[in-house]
Formats: structure tokens, sequence, C-alpha cells
């Protein structure tokens, strides 16, 4: 394909530059950002709502400007506390964990690391930013509707999320915007995920054979595959949900519903085709956050450890397999669900199969921190945890994947603990590793590493504080989701509650230092050069940051494997992928 | 650097290992409940034989990435790195082999765990109980001295009448002598098969105890089938959302002896 | 205007703007006194089992509540029915004073709130336990709100009149009316079942009794003077 039908004229206009950029490193920027504000908002939503799970007529001072009808006396009303969990939910996966490694990080580094001037399609590319963009809006307008936030949480379950007012608060307005938030962010993601693959297919570099692509894009063009499938199937769904709602259908809403007295019209559908529907999207996406974070992670270890990972081919295969068998397993969130029990068996297996090449991976990290001489930085230390989190969350799954243990573990906070470590946490460190990692290249400054580092220490343990907990409570039988804890067997319970609920807080203001750190290092941080880190992929061949074009007109031949460290080079320990030398396979 | 972090990675390991070793603090069981039911030591087993192999492997994995970690970093600048023995291989065969074996005897075992638990129909000398979920409580229906249930009618339910499952008693003698209380009480060593309905959104029946947890899904009737082993008092708590006081929606489940019960389900016919 | 004829006038402006503020003597009108009753057997009542929520579980213990949507009293009389002016109102005042509606024990109290338009009322929780309250009107607007132990009352009223079921949804037998008149003249039935609509002005009235089961009865009351009339409204009850 030639290069030049890509070829647009840098735009000089701040609007053009800034906002409605083709750019991919702007619209990467964007996506990035975008996060950055869900992430603080979810954050703080989890603090309220963790604050009143240690101390549920606890008065939180403001609360009741904020929603005078969810915090009257500003004491938040169970309604209030569920409609927070949703936002919470829907803003952390859609808006934060697809959003940033995937979309942001993906649409800043793909075409740079392929050699690529821009994405394929630069103007569907701005489009898809701002389809989220308008996705979040409407999100976000769900606050302020009458009749209140949603509340079904963030796998907003039918026949509750489908029948309208009459199942309660929330069930108005706000359940509305929320299909159509995520109708929309699934059209965004849809048109994110063709051009990723668009440019992982077609705007290769010369030389840039597919075996020669770093795990990180990798990552992202499996996670595009996966996205676009899983993404074309929720998209109907909301589509079904939000006629079921307005136009008076029933898809979702079997016949004979007696609800608050009142016998509702609807007859014929199925609660569990939408959740058939959702979960064929939803387990996918678990791994549409955590594949993009495993990729980058693999991406920015070799660097640190001055030594390529063992086994490169397996681990890409390793993400394939779990990419291809995430399509098997969308059953094993429904074990308790009333389907066939026999299915349950089905949907056992390949869960319990994924687990081979998400060990195969573990272990190939680790194997490849054996031996190294590691250089600390932040994004190294944040890599060392992901893979700590990533083991510990990925432990739990196996007592999920089986049914018999499940139907005891189901809906408590041992899934909790599982999904937050597993793709939250995971995912985020993932994240943080990007950002130290990266930011030089970004915005052409270094972070303050000491900042970085306290920020790393109060996370890495923060979290385990947080998380680690709520598998005990989990094999307690403490139900997720309960906005208090009246029962006799759960009261007992709540002052583990309340220790997770102060690590919460003080986790939650240590990411205060990480924020301090950006905004500073943007503006006062040290000038980066061209290759701060000594690496060897694409984008440490072009100046950081890059030009419009990424590399000012040249076009780069990749004569070498990607992560070739440790080597004799002739700039050092490593050989970058633009240099022709030869180099001795050791 | 890398010193702290094998340091504070062992110590998370070990500390979050002891709490699932010692489980009880002050009167705070951070552990399963007694099983009362025939089928739930199974269950336990299954859990247990789960928990050891994950847990061997969460230790050792972490305590492997601590040390590593912890070794490499006080090495000399210009270090050439060393290949783990037998590079990737060892880790792929390992990985395959033990936790295949690991997935594979879990799955074969677990599923029979699972089968005889939900893939067997209920004892034919079972007591019937009806089970209707609806915003947000529990309500379970007895057959009554005629041994049959009446019909249910959707468009009958009151529950400010304290028709809770819409019985129609003017045209339905079956519905005449139906007992609904609010609590489940069930005789112990008995098989008990429970059919689970919901009147409005999605529910779930959840019994610690018994090691039961079924989801009530509008527009299905879900037969739920167990035997309890022994007497007591239990909670039987909603674990679906299913809107603002799910948090308050439970039932107490009462095990009696087989005397006890059927004097219990006597009474209660008088009362209707 | 001559100024003999000024100061007679005046005065007649004075005494007259003192008469209409000294406080308006209560309404010489006339009074129908009676009773609500029932023929037939009526349904009977369930023992409410409230053993999902143990504070009200406990509270009840010794003496068990039943459902209330028919209370029967001494000779065949009926609880909770509401009398009103259904035509031919004259004289109604506007509703001020600020009605309460508490929730106690997981029972509504009262049973029935009869209110007119436009009048406000407030909600209260008195149990240590949080309730919902989610009122089910047609024509007014909806809302449905919960309400944590310990929280200020809700402040409500509804501008057109209806007769709204209120039901607690967590509690499910929870179940109450707020009834909203056009008219101030209107009672509710004792638990003899007597009811008395005072200061009625003379005059031609449809009078109507409502009772939750059974549905309305209308009689026609001519008012002439102060005097009292004695009525009687009689459900035909059916025991299923």
């Amino acid at each position: 394909m030639s290069e030049a039908a890509h070829q647009h004229a840098e735009p000089t206009g701040f609007i053009r530059k800034y906002i409605f950029s083709v750019d991919h490193k702007v619209i990467g920027l964007q996506y990035i950002g975008l996060g950055i504000v869900a992430v603080v908002l979810g954050m703080i939503l989890s603090w309220l709502m963790r604050l009143h799970l240690g101390w549920s007529t606890l008065a939180i001072p403001g609360l009741e400007k904020l929603s005078p009808a969810g915090a009257p006396g500003n004491v938040m009303t169970p309604e209030y506390y569920l409609s927070l969990m949703t936002m919470h939910g829907t803003l952390m996966v859609f808006f934060v964990l697809t959003n940033v490694p995937f979309a942001g990080f993906g649409n800043y580094f793909l075409p740079i690391q392929v050699g690529a001037p821009d994405m394929a399609f630069p103007r569907m590319n701005m489009m898809s930013f701002w389809v989220t963009f308008t996705a979040f809006l409407v999100l976000i307008a769900a606050f302020f509707v009458p009749g209140g936030p949603p509340l079904s949480g963030w796998t907003a379950y039918a026949p509750l999320s489908a029948v309208g007012q009459d199942a309660g608060p929330g069930e108005g307005w706000g359940q509305t915007l929320w299909a159509l938030s995520i109708a929309i962010f699934c059209v965004a993601q849809l048109l994110g995920a063709l051009n990723f693959i668009a440019t992982t297919l077609d705007l290769r570099t010369k030389g840039m054979s597919l075996a020669r692509m770093p795990f990180s894009t990798w990552a992202w063009f499996i996670t595009s595959v996966i996205g676009l499938l899983a993404f074309a199937v929720l998209l109907p769904a909301c589509v079904l949900l939000i006629l079921d709602r307005t136009a008076g259908t029933s898809f979702f809403i079997p016949g004979g519903l007696v609800i608050s007295d009142r016998l509702q019209a609807h007859t014929g559908g199925s609660p569990l085709l939408w959740q058939h529907l959702f979960w064929f999207f939803g387990h996918p996406e678990v791994y549409i956050a955590i594949l993009p974070a495993i990729g980058i992670v693999s991406h920015i270890l070799p660097a640190f450890l001055r030594r390529p990972l063992l086994g490169p081919r397996v681990l890409i295969s390793c993400l394939a397999a779990i990419g291809f068998l995430s399509y098997m397993v969308w059953g094993h969130h429904m074990f308790v669900s009333g389907m066939n029990p026999f299915s349950a068996i089905l949907f056992s297996v390949p869960t319990l199969v994924i687990t081979i090449p998400a060990t195969i991976a573990t272990l190939l990290w680790i194997g490849s921190v054996y031996g190294a001489r590691i250089r600390f930085t932040c994004a190294s230390l944040f890599c060392l945890g992901f893979i700590s989190v990533f083991i510990s969350g990925g432990i739990s799954g196996f007592f999920l994947a089986q049914p018999s243990i499940d139907t005891y573990l189901h809906a408590t906070y041992f899934v909790v603990a599982h999904f937050h470590f597993v793709m939250g946490v995971a995912a985020i460190f993932g994240m943080f590793a990007g950002i130290y990692f990266w930011l030089p290249k970004m915005v052409g400054r270094m972070m303050n590493e000491t900042l970085g580092k306290i920020h790393f220490w109060f996370t890495f343990v923060g979290v385990y504080c947080i998380f680690m907990p709520m598998h005990y409570l989990g094999l307690a039988g403490n139900v997720r989701r309960y906005a208090a804890f009246t029962d006799d067997y759960l009261a007992p319970l709540i002052p583990v509650h309340q220790f997770i609920t102060i690590a919460a807080l003080i986790t939650g203001a240590a990411q205060f230092i990480f924020l301090f750190n950006l905004v500073w290092s943007r503006f006062r941080g040290p000038k980066a050069t061209e290759n701060p880190w000594q690496a060897t992929s694409l984008e440490w061949s072009t100046t950081s940051p890059p030009p419009f074009d990424n590399f000012g007109g040249r076009q780069l031949v990749v004569h070498q494997e990607p992560y070739l460290y440790g080597v004799e080079g002739s700039a050092g320990d490593y050989v970058m992928q633009t240099s022709p030398e030869t180099v001795e396979a050791r | 650097m890398g010193k702290a972090f094998g340091v504070v990675l062992i110590i998370i390991t070990l500390v979050s290992t002891a709490v699932f070793i010692f489980h009880d603090f002050h009167g705070i069981s951070l552990w399963l409940p007694v099983d009362a039911s025939a089928h739930g030591h199974r269950v336990d087993h299954q859990l247990m034989e789960t928990m050891y192999g994950s847990g061997l492997l969460f230790v050792l994995s972490q305590i492997m990435l601590g040390l590593f970690v912890w070794q490499a970093s006080d090495r000399p600048e210009g270090w050439k790195y060393k290949i783990f023995p037998g590079g990737a291989k060892p880790m792929v065969i390992s990985a395959i082999l033990l936790v295949g074996i690991e997935i594979l005897t879990l799955s074969f075992v677990g599923s029979k765990v699972w089968a005889d638990i939900y893939l067997t129909p209920a004892a034919p000398e079972a007591l019937p109980i009806d089970v209707q979920a609806g915003q947000f409580a529990f309500y379970f229906r007895y057959a009554g001295a005629d041994g049959k249930f009446g019909a249910l009618h959707a468009e009958k339910i009151d529950e400010g009448s304290g028709n809770f499952f819409g019985l129609d008693p003017r045209n339905d003698v079956a519905a005449r002598d139906d007992v609904v209380v609010a609590s489940l009480v069930i005789p112990v060593n008995r098989p008990i098969l429970l059919t689970l309905h919901s009147k409005d959104v999605i529910h779930s029946f959840y019994v610690r105890e018994l090691r039961i947890h079924q989801d009530i899904v509008p527009g299905l009737m879900i037969p739920l089938h167990f035997t309890a082993t022994q007497t007591g008092r239990f909670e039987i708590v909603c674990t679906q959302l299913c809107g603002l006081g799910h948090y308050q929606m439970k039932a107490y489940l009462e095990v009696k002896t087989q005397e006890e019960f059927d004097k219990w389900l006597k009474d209660q016919e008088a009362a209707q | 205007m001559k100024i003999k004829y000024f100061y007679p006038l005046f005065l007649v402006l004075l005494v007259s703007t003192a008469l209409a503020s000294l406080p308006v003597p209560p309404p010489a009108g006339g009074t129908v006194t009676g009773k609500v009753t029932y023929t037939g057997t009526p349904p009977k009542m369930k023992p409410i089992d409230m053993a999902k929520e143990p504070n009200c579980a406990k509270e009840h213990a010794a003496s068990p509540v039943f459902t209330e949507n028919v209370v029967t009293g001494p000779g065949n009389t009926l609880e909770w029915a509401v009398v009103y002016v259904s035509a031919g109102d004259q004289g109604s005042t506007p509703g001020t004073q600020t009605l309460r509606f508490d929730q106690k024990g997981c029972q509504y109290m009262p049973h029935v709130l009869a209110m007119q338009v436009d009048q406000p009322f407030e909600i209260v929780n008195s149990d240590p336990h949080l309730h919902n309250i989610h009122p089910l009107p047609k024509i007014n607007p909806e809302w449905n709100k919960s309400q944590p132990p310990g929280t200020p009352p809700l402040m409500a009223k509804y501008d057109k009149p209806e007769f709204i079921p209120v039901k607690c949804n967590v509690h499910p037998w929870m179940h109450g009316w707020f009834i909203v008149l056009n008219t101030s003249h209107y009672a509710i039935s004792g638990s003899d079942g007597s009811f008395s609509i005072k200061g009625l002005p003379p005059g031609k009235y449809t009078l109507t009794a409502w009772q939750e089961q059974f549905g309305t009865q209308a009689q026609d009351v001519t008012i002439a003077g102060g005097e009292t009339k004695n009525i009687t409204f009689t459900f035909k009850a059916l025991p299923y």
C-alpha cells in the first residue's frame, strides 16, 4: 500500500491539532486523559461506597447537596449505594480498563511500533474517540436525571434493567441512558478495533514481519480481534434492551410479572438471553482489559531485565490461546443462573484450560526474572507488581471455574477479590508501568522516580490490604452488592470491611501522588532523550515526543527481533530493531 | 529496592496464607460455616483439594518471584544474564503437566460432585415446597392437608391482603388449605424438593450452611433438592441484585425434627 | 361626598374590618354521623408473618398483627372506611395542617391517611431499619424513595384527587393508603365503624363511603340547617 495515500498535512489550528485531531498520538492521549478523568471519578465513587460499607449510618458531609434524594440527611440510601456501584463498575470497565491500556496506549504506540506514520483510517480514528466521549457524557448524564442514576450493576441483568421504574429507583431514565451509553461505546470500539487490525496488517514498515512485532503490538492486535467480535454482540444486546425499555418489546421480559403489585404487559421474553448475550461479550471483555496490560508488561520488562523474555513465540501463542478460549467460557458466569446444569460442566472445562496459557505466561515472566540484573525503575517495579497481582488474581480462578465450588462462592466478595485483582489491579499496574515507561516519549519529559517509587509502595501494599481480605469474606459467605450488612451472619464481619475501607482510603490518596507527579513532570520534569531506557523497539528510534508523521519523513527499515538486550551491540548491551548490524545469537 | 520488593512480597504471601490457615479471630470467623447438608461435605472436600493445590501454586510462585527479584538486586554492573536451566521448555512442560493434571482432576471430580447435586432427580419421597421470591422477600408454600398446591394466577397477587402467591381460593379448592409462611421450615434428614420461581426480577436462593445456591429466574420454575442433616436456624439470603432492598432480602431456614415439624405444620394449617 | 356622611361610613368600614379579623366562628352547619357496616361473611384477616425482619417480629411476638384490608368491629362494623362528600360540596377550607404518616413496627400508622389536595404530609420512619415508601398513583406523579433509620422525615403532597395504595417493597406486607380528596368534608370510620362529618352548610350532598376491599357506596343527604343526620353505609362482604 502506498504510504503517500496516508499522509495528511500537519494541521496548524488549535482545534484541528488538539481537539478534532486525526493524529493517532493526540487521540491516544485523549483516550488516556478521558481514562484518567474516569478513573478519578470511579475511585471517588469507590471511596463513598467503602465508607458506607464500613459505617452504614455514617453521615458524609455534603453528600445531600450532591444528591438530595440519594442521601437524605447526608446518609446514603441503598439505592444511591447501588447507583455508585453501577457507575463505578461501568466507568472502570468501559472507560478505564478498555480505554487506557487498549485504546489509549494502543492508539499512541501501535502505529509507531510497526513503523507507520498514522493509523490506517485517521478520520475514523478521530471519530471513534469522539463517539467514546459522547458515550461518556451520556453515562455521566445518567447521574442527574429524574428517577436517579441506574442501579442494576455493570451487568444490568434483565428484567430488573428492562421493566422500567416499577422496579424501583434508578430504573427510569437513568437505566435507559446507561444502555444508550454502552451502545454508543460499542460503536466506538468497533471502529477502533477495525482500525487497529487494518493498521497492524497493512501498515507495517519494511522488514517488520509479524514475528518482529513487539509483544504490546501483538496484544493490541489480538485484543482488537476479540473486541471486534465481542462489542458486535453487546451492541445489539443494548439495542434490544433499549427497545424493551422504551418500545414495549419483550426480548428479556417473561410474561406474568407482578412488580410492585402491577401486572406487567410484557410477555414471552427470556431473562437468560440477556445474560448469554452480555457474558458472550463480558468474558472476552475481561481479556480486552488484561491482554493489553500483559502485552505492555511483557514489552517493558526486557528493557529493565536487560534480556529478552524466555520463549517469546510461546508467549504470543499464549495470548492468542487466551483470546481464542475467551469465547468458550462465558457460561462460567452463569453456573447458578438457572441454565441447564449440564452446560455448567461444558463451560467449566475450557475455563480451567485457560489457566494453562496463563500459567505458562506467568512462569515465562518469573523465569525471565531469574538470573537477570534488574534496573529498578517505577516502570519495572509496576511490572513486577503486575506479575504478583496477576498470580493472586489468577489463582482464585481455579475455585470459580468449578461449578461445584462456585455455587458456594458465587456473588460473594471472593468474586470481587478475584476480578479486581486479575482484571482491575493487574490492568491498572500495566497502565502505571506504561505511563512511567512511555511518558518521556509521549511528552518529552521524565517522571520523578522518587515520587513514583513512593506511589508504587503505597499502591502495591495497599491493593493487597484491600483485596486479599475480600477472599476471606467470600469464604465466610459475604454476599456482594449489599448496601449494608444487616444479616445476622454478616454483622460480625463488619470490622473486616472497616479495615478494607481504611486501606482503600489510604491507597486511593496515594494515587494523588501519581497525579501530582504526572502534572509536575509534564511541565517541570527533566527533558527526555530519544531513548532514555536504552530500549530497542521503533518508538525509541524517533524524537520525544515524535513528530506529526512519527519519524520525520523517514521510512524505517526493521532488521532485528524486537528484544535484543544483553548482547554485544554497537550502542551498548542492546541492539535497536532498526540497526542493520549483525548480532551473534546467544 | 529488589531486596525490599522480595521481602515485602514474601511477607504479603505468608500473611495472606496464614489468615487462610488460622481464619478464626476473636469471634470473627473467616471461613465456611458448619455444613448442614447431606451433599455439603463433598463440596467442602472439593474446595479443600482446590485450596491445597492452588494455595501451593500461589505460595511457590510468589516466593519464587520474590527470591528471584531479591537475587537480582545486587548484581554488578556489566552482569551477563543467566538463562533459567532449560529455558522456556521446562516452564511450558511443567505448566501443561502440573496445571493440566490438576485441572483434569478438578474437572472430573468436581463435575461428578456438581452432577450428583444438580443433575439428579429428587427422591420420590421428597417433601415438595413452593418458593416464591419477590422484591424483597421470600415466601414459602406447603400443599396443606389435601397434598395439592393451588394454581398460581399472577393477576391475583395482592401483597397487602397477604395473597403473595396469587392464589384464587374463591374458585380453586386446592388453594384454600395451602400454607403460606415467611420462613422455610423443614424436617431434618428428609429430602426436600423446592420449586423456585420469582414474581418480578431475578433473585437468588443462597444458604451457606446447605452449600446451596440457585438463581430464581422469573418465567422459570427451577427445581432444587437437598437434605438437611442438622437442626437449627439458618439464614436464606438473596445474592442477585434485585433493587434497592436487595441487602434486606432474606428469610430464615428452620430445620426441625420430624415431630416438631409435623406439629408446626398442623398449627399452621389450623391458622390459615 | 358630603362630610357628614363620611364619619358613619368610616365607622362601618372600621367595624366590618374588625369583625373580619376576628377568629371565624365554627361554621354552624349541619353534621352527618353514622356507621359503616357489612352484611355477609367477610374474609378472615391473615396474621402477618414478619419473620424476615427480626426487629418487627420481636415487637409483635406477643400479639400478632393481621392484614388490614377488612378490619371489622362489634356489630358488623367496618374500620378504615373513608366517608366524604363526593358531589355538591360547598364551604370546604384548604388543608394546611401537616399530616403525619409513620412507619412503626413494620406497619403504617395510620393504615389510611386521608388528606386534601396540596395538603403537606410528612413520612416518618420510627423503626431501627430501612423502609422504602412506594405510593402507586395512576394520575399523580409516582416516586419511590427509601428512608434509612434516623434520617429526617420525607415531605410530600399531591395536587390531584386520587386513592393511592402505598407499599413498602422491603416489607411487602406493609400496605396503606393515601386518600387525596377535593373536599375538607371527610371522615374515616373508627374501630366501631362510626364516622362524623361536621360543618356542612345547608344544601344537598352526595356522600360516598369507600372501603378498599369492597369498593364504594353513595347516599344523598340534604342538610337544612344546624341539624345532625344519621346514615348507615352497608357493604356486602364475601369470604374470599
